[in-house]
């Protein structure tokens, strides 16, 4: 009996430690993932693809988000845009120096003060391969290069029309999922990132995040391979449809954003379910080390913003454990099964041992 | 890595930085920059202007102009610039780095219609122009010109970085120096055009952020893009030259000039009613002018008040001016004055229509057209007007034509009144495929009263795959060309030095009192190259794959295929019998 006593004593003092010493755990965790999302600057790469004026969603996606990303803090000079078609000052616009994304004309994203870094015929698959990697020709100006760092967090937004497994640029040449792979490795080995989260509203845009193979990528698609992205509502005024559905969802969602928001990664792969989409959004966080629930929208969308230390460490520590993200101390289940299996010892007595092993 | 271009930073957040600068001058005054630098104190200065004109079609043109004129230490090569007060730190780099001497950038939406509006104050061509001098003392221009491109793309927000040497020509008599300086050696010039390039915001935002006030204060608040670009003609250049600062050139300086036409329609932004006002051509009044400007003037013409016109409120303050050969008269409001702005502390004005009338015809006019049919050949045609009922002057016309259309200069024919005209001068460089496009100077005396037309005969050239552009059917644009004249001026022109010119009779140096000096673009072409069917490598290559699988497919099976006889598979009984046979090792069913 002095035995199965020490095994009920061990297992009692594993399970009165390991109670408090969970606890320090997750105060030392919250901490450390604060610091450990380790970005100092963010940058975004704002992509329209599509050339001709009934591709005017397109752009006008492009645009809702670029209007986002700045209202959240990243200044133009920190984001690269690139629009393949001029839709604003085309001719067929009614109203000039437009673009809405909401019918009946009720937000202009295009504004007062955009500054379009690529635009027209300049927006080809080897200018956007070299933007990402960094290799332009010494003479490129500054506001049209991605000088990003390893310590940057960068937003890339895709839209246009896509396939399996490609997207298109401007009607005459594609990129295809394996070439942005490695990309994106390329970016890695030149340690031109920290984080990179990716977004594309395309047809059979999961397949464009297939091939990903570089760490601390995360990606959305607003379409799975097989389904098709549609797009939202015309504007009989216009004449074209304005928005397409997934960045229609994304943009109201991102319009309740404010720069100090607490909304995480888990909140944006929740935007445009079937139910509004029609297609399935699909995502990807096999790549990225930090759990999607504690990456906030604002470690892409928005810029850093530099916080009172003091005032950090009291924010921390005050913080009571939180409801819905409660995981079991470590060790509790090895200290559960140790007294479920003394019990059964100590009922039973030791001689059924050799029937279980 | 370091900086690209060498500058410190020559990113947009300097442009916006320097507009707060600004705020800061204005609210310490002047004295603070006296204050701090020693003896000879750099003064800028910057002047502002719009002048209104009325048009007898119903339009209305507005143009506006702010000058800067920074003074410093001139063309001293090697020498760093530090300090930069109104004169816009990026172009002062720009200047300064390639070692410009004059540069002309103009983005223009729209093309001028001569013969109803009249002559422009400053013209430009359709899409994107830009002409540079550069100093004697460079010994690269082609890879200044390069850099100096890439440079003001990423400034403007424009596909400026399309310009290369396929499409830049060296004129040898259109495109003399405007400011100081006689320079003969068109080796340092260089002109470019692209006559695709879109004007939108994207390009107003970082012009109207060259200016000392941004466009808070000051004129410049009437540049809102939503209604400029809702207009039959926009275009904003930017002109730096150095200039004499005195009537003996004592002193130089820098002299940079925003310029922004636009001629609103009576239709789409008038809605057809004769009356314009400023709220109605640009949704906003003048409620101050800008702190920093010496003198901050709107000049509205009022020569055909008040027969056709009707203006208020109502000024006593006139000015009279001879500008494009013509004496007009103007009613000036000076918005430095507090009275200007009246009791409502805002300006706004109100022209209204009373009548028709007849516009003066314009004394040089030039239309430009294809002519032929098919896809291979094809006919370029310039036709010039010279409206002056009894003198004949001389112009000089520029033709810069993109290599893929092959020229046939034997064919070039020069008629007026149906007869040969002969020109006086010409200079021609013929094209090379891929490097160089055709450049032809002509100087040709027009007749009075006559019609001039130049043709010349081209055959279209077959481009390589990957020269076609995204859209390939839209066609492709051949540059306008430029007719310059020295026009004979029905009235006597100021060939005086006065520093208070109005900024809109002062832009172009008038030499000489009978004539004026004029600008005539003509149309851009959009012509059609023989485009192939680009599904057709791909229509080839499915093709050719189907017919040697089907073809030697077939074959190879002919050739190597063996028949045997295959046994029935047994049914499923048969088959657990066999299983329990061959376990006891008796023999199988079959």
């Amino acid at each position: 009996m002095d035995y199965y006593n020490l095994l009920t004593t061990c297992a009692f003092i594993h399970l009165l430690v390991s109670i408090p010493y969970a606890y320090s755990n997750y105060v030392e965790n919250k901490a450390g993932q604060f610091f450990s999302s380790g970005h100092t600057n963010n940058w975004a790469v704002l992509v329209c693809t599509s050339r001709f004026w009934f591709n005017y969603r397109h752009v006008a996606n492009t645009l809702s988000v670029y209007r986002s990303v700045k209202r959240l803090g990243i200044p133009d000079s920190h984001i690269v845009l690139m629009l393949a078609d001029d839709m604003a000052c085309n001719y067929r616009n009614p109203k000039p120096a437009t673009v809405f994304s909401h019918k009946n004309m009720e937000l202009n994203v295009y504004g007062d003060d955009v500054e379009v870094d690529y635009r027209g015929y300049e927006v080809t698959v080897e200018n956007f391969l070299r933007v990402l990697t960094g290799r332009l020709p010494p003479s490129t100006p500054r506001s049209k290069r991605l000088l990003s760092d390893d310590r940057s967090n960068i937003l890339i937004y895709l839209t246009g029309h896509g396939g399996n497994g490609f997207l298109k640029f401007q009607d005459s040449e594609e990129i295809s999922n394996m070439e942005l792979a490695d990309a994106f490795e390329q970016m890695w080995q030149k340690r031109r990132y920290n984080e990179l989260l990716f977004i594309i509203d395309t047809c059979q845009g999961a397949s464009m995040y297939e091939r990903f193979y570089s760490p601390n990528l995360m990606a959305l698609a607003s379409s799975q391979v097989g389904e098709d992205s549609l797009s939202h509502q015309p504007d009989l005024a216009i004449g074209v449809h304005l928005m397409d559905k997934y960045t229609f969802y994304l943009l109201e969602f991102l319009e309740e954003v404010h720069p100090a928001s607490q909304a995480n990664m888990n909140d944006l792969f929740k935007v445009c379910p079937q139910s509004q989409c029609v297609s399935t959004p699909g995502h990807r966080t096999d790549l990225f080390q930090r759990n999607p629930g504690s990456v906030l929208i604002t470690d892409f969308f928005g810029s850093v913003l530099l916080h009172d230390m003091k005032q950090l460490v009291a924010d921390v520590s005050s913080q009571k454990p939180k409801q819905k993200d409660w995981h079991p101390p470590d060790g509790f289940i090895l200290g559960l099964w140790t007294l479920i299996l003394l019990v059964f010892f100590q009922t039973y007595g030791i001689k059924h041992l050799k029937h279980i092993f | 890595d370091s900086d690209p271009v060498g500058f410190d930073s020559l990113d947009l957040n300097e442009r916006r930085g320097r507009s707060t600068d600004a705020e800061l001058d204005r609210r310490d005054g002047t004295r603070t920059s006296e204050a701090l630098t020693p003896a000879a104190a750099a003064r800028d200065e910057f002047q502002e202007e719009l002048v209104i004109r009325p048009l007898h079609s119903g339009d209305i043109y507005a143009s506006f102009q702010f000058r800067t004129l920074w003074d410093t230490d001139f063309l001293q090569e090697g020498q760093k610039v530090s300090h930069y007060r109104l004169f816009p730190k990026s172009l002062g780099q720009v200047l300064s780095k390639f070692s410009v001497r004059e540069l002309h950038i103009s983005f223009t939406q729209g093309f001028w219609r001569t013969m109803q509006w009249g002559q422009p104050f400053i013209p430009s061509p359709p899409g994107a122009e830009l002409w540079v001098w550069f100093h004697d003392t460079v010994s690269d221009v082609d890879g200044n010109w390069k850099e100096l491109t890439n440079v003001l793309s990423g400034i403007f927000c424009a596909s400026l970085n399309f310009i290369d040497l396929t499409n830049t020509v060296q004129p040898s008599a259109s495109f003399k120096p405007l400011g100081l300086g006689n320079a003969t050696d068109h080796r340092f010039l260089r002109y470019a055009t692209l006559p695709r390039e879109i004007v939108c915001t994207e390009n107003l935002t970082p012009w109207k952020k060259l200016l000392p006030c941004g466009s808070k204060a000051g004129l410049a608040v009437l540049l809102k893009s939503e209604k400029l670009f809702h207009s039959s003609f926009h275009s904003q250049a930017v002109h730096i030259r150095p200039v004499c600062q005195d009537e003996q050139c004592t002193s130089k300086a820098w002299e940079l000039r925003q310029t922004l036409n636009v001629v609103f329609d009576l239709y789409t932004a008038g809605q057809g009613k004769k009356e314009w006002s400023l709220f109605k051509m640009f949704s906003r009044t003048l409620t101050e002018a800008c702190p920093l400007a010496t003198s901050s003037k709107v000049y509205v013409d009022i020569t055909d008040n008040p027969e056709l016109f009707e203006l208020s409120p109502a000024t006593p303050l006139l000015s009279q001016a001879v500008v494009l050969g013509d004496r007009r008269t103007y009613s000036v409001f000076d918005l430095t004055r507090a009275e200007t702005f009246g009791q409502l502390r805002s300006l706004n004005l109100l022209l209204r229509w009373k009548g028709d009338g007849e516009m003066l015809r314009p004394l040089l006019h030039a239309e430009r057209y294809v002519a032929g049919f098919g896809l291979q050949t094809g006919e370029i045609h310039t036709v010039i007007y010279n409206n002056h009922p009894y003198r004949a002057f001389p112009v000089l016309l520029m033709d810069s034509v993109p290599w893929y259309l092959q020229l046939y200069i034997h064919t070039l024919t020069v008629t007026s009144k149906s007869r040969d005209n002969k020109p006086s001068y010409i200079h021609y460089q013929p094209a090379k495929d891929r490097h160089r496009p055709h450049l032809l100077e002509m100087l040709i005396q027009l007749p009075p009263h006559s019609m001039t037309e130049v043709t010349v005969q081209f055959e279209r050239a077959l481009l390589k795959w990957t020269e076609y552009t995204p859209d390939p059917n839209h066609g492709f644009y051949v540059g306008s060309s430029v007719v310059s004249a020295l026009v004979p001026s029905m009235v006597a022109m100021n060939t005086n030095f006065t520093q208070d010119q109005p900024l809109f009779s002062s832009f172009v140096p008038v030499k000489e009192e009978s004539s004026y000096f004029v600008r005539v673009y003509t149309e851009p072409l959009l012509v059609n190259l023989p485009t192939p069917d680009f599904s057709m490598p791909y229509n080839v290559i499915c093709l050719t794959c189907t017919v040697v699988a089907v073809g030697y497919g077939s074959f190879y099976n002919l050739l190597t295929r063996t028949f045997q006889v295959d046994e029935p598979s047994l049914p499923l009984a048969k088959r657990l019998a066999n299983l329990i046979r061959r376990i006891r090792g008796v023999p199988l069913l079959t």
